[in-house]
């Protein structure tokens, strides 16, 4: 018999990058020497609303020395370019400001000393106006959503057991170890090359081209390794790319826009902080009736990528059950704080949170004995069955099969023996979207090329980014089987927009399931052209939307995502009842995935988006002041360290969908989905106290614990 | 002042002010890149190097410190010609460096870890990584890379 052919797909290959990461040879951003170079930095407003009234640039200090930047200096449209037209890449003379931390002026030296004396040498006055910082008190709306399926006024009279809470989200900071930045060089013909630490090359291509007025050639952007993005480098790094580019074309000279931790965490977008209520009607025996949920996501002062932020997180908020009667009612508004934008979830995790608790709650009111695993069985959604936007699922809907696996993969439970700590587990069954939503991905039409060289090698040409989660390797691996080769016959070539098409942006979970699908017909169309043609050759593919994708941007009805993928999570907790602190000791996480392209990679994203998860329920608080982020450095804004992590397992199911590369799904977002409201379960299984509310911190926890004291105090 | 010291076995001689930040000194005067900066306040651990075989942020440490003293910077852990450590080649088996950041800073806690402790427990390679975040892996791959190399 003859061996089976090495395949490339569905194993743990060496990742692409990984010698130069492990030897210190991979370049980031500020790993690039550029001879010339000078050194950027950006002067902030430091109130959160009003107008400039004057900018000073002291007399007794030598401006020769130094360029300045202002507003008046855009040779384009002053617009951060993405959604709305709102905010500005400059804060203009006289223009109004709209939070603390925007950027009014950029200045640029040869040396960091003359740039941080000339900052202090810059004076700012401003007319004060009234801002405002709390939801409630909102009242300018960046978007809405409304998703309606069946009639909820109709049956409410039905249900036996109406049950209301809810629930609140904070603040997340992305976190990424490298820190933003940019290097801006002014080449010929009036061109800028803006290399950076950045998700998606092609939205900065339209950042540069729109406030420097340049055309397609004249903006180049090359991304370099990039330490870490989870949405944080998918809109903010346009604004560093533009205010490096504004410096550099002032200057005449390279220059260097490399943002600090403390401006980093100061500036930069965060996710969506939120208020969720929930009203749930059941039958006695546990049957839904129906799902009444309002969401209101704070978006901060400009708009950035809000409303498809809220999109995710209404399509999202019924969870992965099924419900005949479900009204959906999402809005965005803005506050005077620091804008918000992608991180990773984009929106579901803080619904699915809400929802998740929210299957909790109904079965401790039920009681008789019907546990939440119960009802999730009870009410998951499965093949055949229909969602809140009336998607029927045809396939690869994996709701049971990750339900199963991490009971089956949970170890036995042990009580704590430690008198002042108390032990729960909890669990958590979520699905998320792959891929963007809706008609979003017909309407981008990302495309993507491959190469046939005359050496016999095989080149992807690609805008889709490595930001450590394996684009590169798993492009390759893909390629190199559809293609029948050895995978070291597969490169890949640069993220340069002077070089790849436009693949779309690196996010929603959409690179290994939708770019990866188009490297996979690619490989397989010039497998076949090789049989008749000599190299060199080129493919280029872009995606077409299956004819079988219906979906209805005006009524938010249809197929809101090509396939979901699937998580049940159980989080086992330690309360320290004299702390209040939250310990999460063991997590066990099962995943539908489709197919494990690479299964070490699936399973270092799976882990890695739980402890992001895990962080956010228990020790990540951004607390406002003025605001502001009162904690802007890593000493006060904590993220887990190797102890604080809990010990997380990955059970990977492949449960194929059709339209995927070798059955694949997204599964990037996922994982940030399920820990929390799993550690809130946990939490409320140790203490019988509900916090409905991340992050859980141990005076949140404290609190509690004291509020239900003295109810039993007062009852006994 | 004229700064000299041993850098991966190399004698080095660097002309700064004493204050200078190490970090600085490595990546910029001497071109070793490979120490990352991450917050610049000795939180993240991203800047790790050895000195004399204990682990310090270089970027709260003044080059004038490390006179005559042996620094090891990512750069010196593979052999001469090249040839990736057991821990290195661990570290790209186990799925360990995602976006690699971290993975400079990481590796040489690591390296002390195990020249330190003969069989590490997974709890003792946690308490040796707890000075380096990372935020892509949620440490278990990089716990296990570390494990595999203590047999």
């Amino acid at each position: 018999m003859c061996p089976a052919p090495v395949t490339a797909v569905g194993r743990s290959v060496p990742r692409r990058e990984g010698a130069d990461k492990v030897t210190g040879r991979a370049r980031y951003t500020d790993d690039i020497t550029v001879q010339g170079a000078w050194s950027g930095r950006t002067i902030r407003s430091t109130i959160a609303r009003g107008a400039i009234r004057s900018i000073t640039l002291d007399p007794a200090f030598d401006w020769s020395r130094v360029v300045v930047v202002t507003a008046d200096d855009i040779p384009g449209d002053n617009v951060v370019q993405l959604i709305r037209e709102d905010q500005p890449v400059l804060a203009p003379r006289g223009g109004e400001i709209k939070h603390k931390e925007e950027p009014i002026l950029l200045l640029a030296a040869s040396d960091r000393a003359t740039l941080e004396e000339a900052a202090t040498h810059v004076r700012i006055e401003y007319e004060l106006a009234n801002p405002v910082f709390e939801i409630g008190s909102a009242t300018e709306v960046f978007s809405t959503v409304e998703i309606t399926k069946g009639d909820v006024a109709s049956v409410e009279r039905t249900a036996d057991l109406v049950v209301e809470r809810e629930f609140r989200v904070g603040l997340q900071e992305q976190l990424y170890i490298e820190p933003q930045g940019a290097i801006a060089l002014p080449e010929a013909d009036g061109a800028f090359r803006v290399v950076g630490s950045l998700q998606c090359p092609y939205y900065v291509h339209r950042a540069l081209k729109r406030a420097l007025k340049l055309t397609d050639q004249q903006a180049i952007v090359v991304q370099a390794e990039t330490g870490g993005g989870f949405g944080g480098k998918e809109e903010y790094p346009s604004i560093v790319a533009v205010h490096a580019a504004l410096l550099a074309r002032k200057a005449g000279r390279p220059v260097r826009l490399i943002y600090d931790r403390h401006e980093d965490l100061a500036a930069t977008t965060k996710r969506h902080p939120g208020v969720i209520r929930h009203r749930t009607g059941v039958k006695k025996d546990g049957t839904l009736v129906f799902q009444d949920i309002e969401i209101v996501l704070d978006g901060g002062a400009y708009c950035t990528l809000t409303p498809v932020v809220l999109s995710r997180a209404a399509i999202h908020a019924a969870g992965a059950y099924s419900c005949p009667n479900v009204r959906i009612r999402a809005r965005a508004v803005a506050t005077n704080t620091p804008p918000n934008g992608a991180f990773r979830g984009f929106g579901a995790p803080q619904s699915l949170f809400a929802a998740e608790l929210m299957v909790e709650h109904v079965a401790e009111q039920l009681g008789g004995g019907v546990s939440s695993v119960d009802l999730r069985r009870k009410w998951m959604l499965r093949l055949g069955d229909t969602t809140a936007t009336g998607q029927v699922l045809t396939e690869s809907v994996g709701s049971e099969l990750v339900l199963d696996a991490a009971l089956k993969a949970a170890t036995t439970f042990q009580p704590s023996n430690i008198p002042t700590v108390r032990r729960g587990r909890g669990l958590s069954l979520v699905f998320h979207g792959s891929g963007f939503t809706g008609s979003g991905e017909k309407k981008l039409s990302g495309t993507i090329a491959m190469e046939a060289l005359a050496d016999g090698t095989f080149r992807i040409l690609t805008a889709s980014t490595e930001i450590g989660q394996g684009t590169k390797t798993i492009f390759c691996q893909l390629a190199a089987d559809a293609l029948g080769v050895p995978l070291e016959r597969v490169t890949i070539a640069p993220q340069d927009t002077s070089l790849v098409p436009d693949s779309g942006p690196t996010v929603a979970s959409r690179t290994a399931m939708i770019v990866g699908r188009l490297v996979q017909e690619a490989a397989a169309e010039i497998k076949q052209r090789l049989q008749r043609e000599r190299p060199p050759l080129r493919v280029d593919k872009s995606y077409i939307q299956p004819d079988s994708i219906h979906w209805d941007e005006a009524t938010y009805r249809g197929d809101a995502y090509p396939v979901y993928a699937w998580a049940c999570t159980i989080a086992d907790v330690d309360v320290d009842t004299t702390t209040g602190e939250v310990r999460v000791t063991d997590l066990v996480t099962a995943v539908d995935c489709g197919k494990a392209l690479h299964p070490v990679m699936a399973e270092g994203q799976i882990e890695g988006g739980c402890l992001q998860a895990v962080g956010w329920a228990t020790i990540e608080e951004i607390k406002m002041k003025d605001g502001g982020y009162q904690n802007d450095r890593l000493a006060t804004y904590l993220i887990p360290t190797a102890l604080d992590a809990p010990r997380i397992r990955t059970v990977l199911i492949e449960n194929p969908y059709s339209r995927g590369p070798f059955g694949a799904k997204g599964i990037g977002e996922l994982p940030m989905d399920g820990p929390a409201p799993a550690v809130i379960a946990a939490i409320h299984d140790a203490t019988g106290v509900w916090l409905d509310e991340v992050p859980a911190t141990p005076e949140k926890v404290l609190a509690a614990l004291n509020g239900a004291q003295r109810r039993e105090a007062a009852q006994s | 002042m004229t700064v000299r010291f041993t850098l991966n076995g190399v004698p080095v001689s660097v002309e700064c002010a004493g204050s200078r930040r190490l970090l600085d000194t490595l990546r910029g005067d001497l071109g070793k890149t490979g120490t990352k900066e991450g917050c610049g306040e000795g939180e993240c651990g991203a800047c790790s190097v050895l000195i004399d075989g204990e682990v310090v942020d270089s970027c709260l440490v003044a080059v004038g410190q490390v006179e005559g003293r042996n620094v090891l910077t990512v750069e010196g852990l593979a052999g001469p010609d090249g040839t990736l450590s057991r821990l290195q080649q661990a570290f790209i088996e186990h799925g360990a460096a995602q976006c690699g950041i971290c993975t400079p800073g990481m590796l040489l806690a690591a390296h002390v870890l195990l020249q330190r402790t003969i069989r590490p427990s997974a709890a003792d390679v946690r308490e040796g990584l707890a000075g380096n975040l990372c935020r892509c892996t949620g440490y278990t791959k990089i716990i296990e890379a570390v494990l595999s190399c203590t047999t």
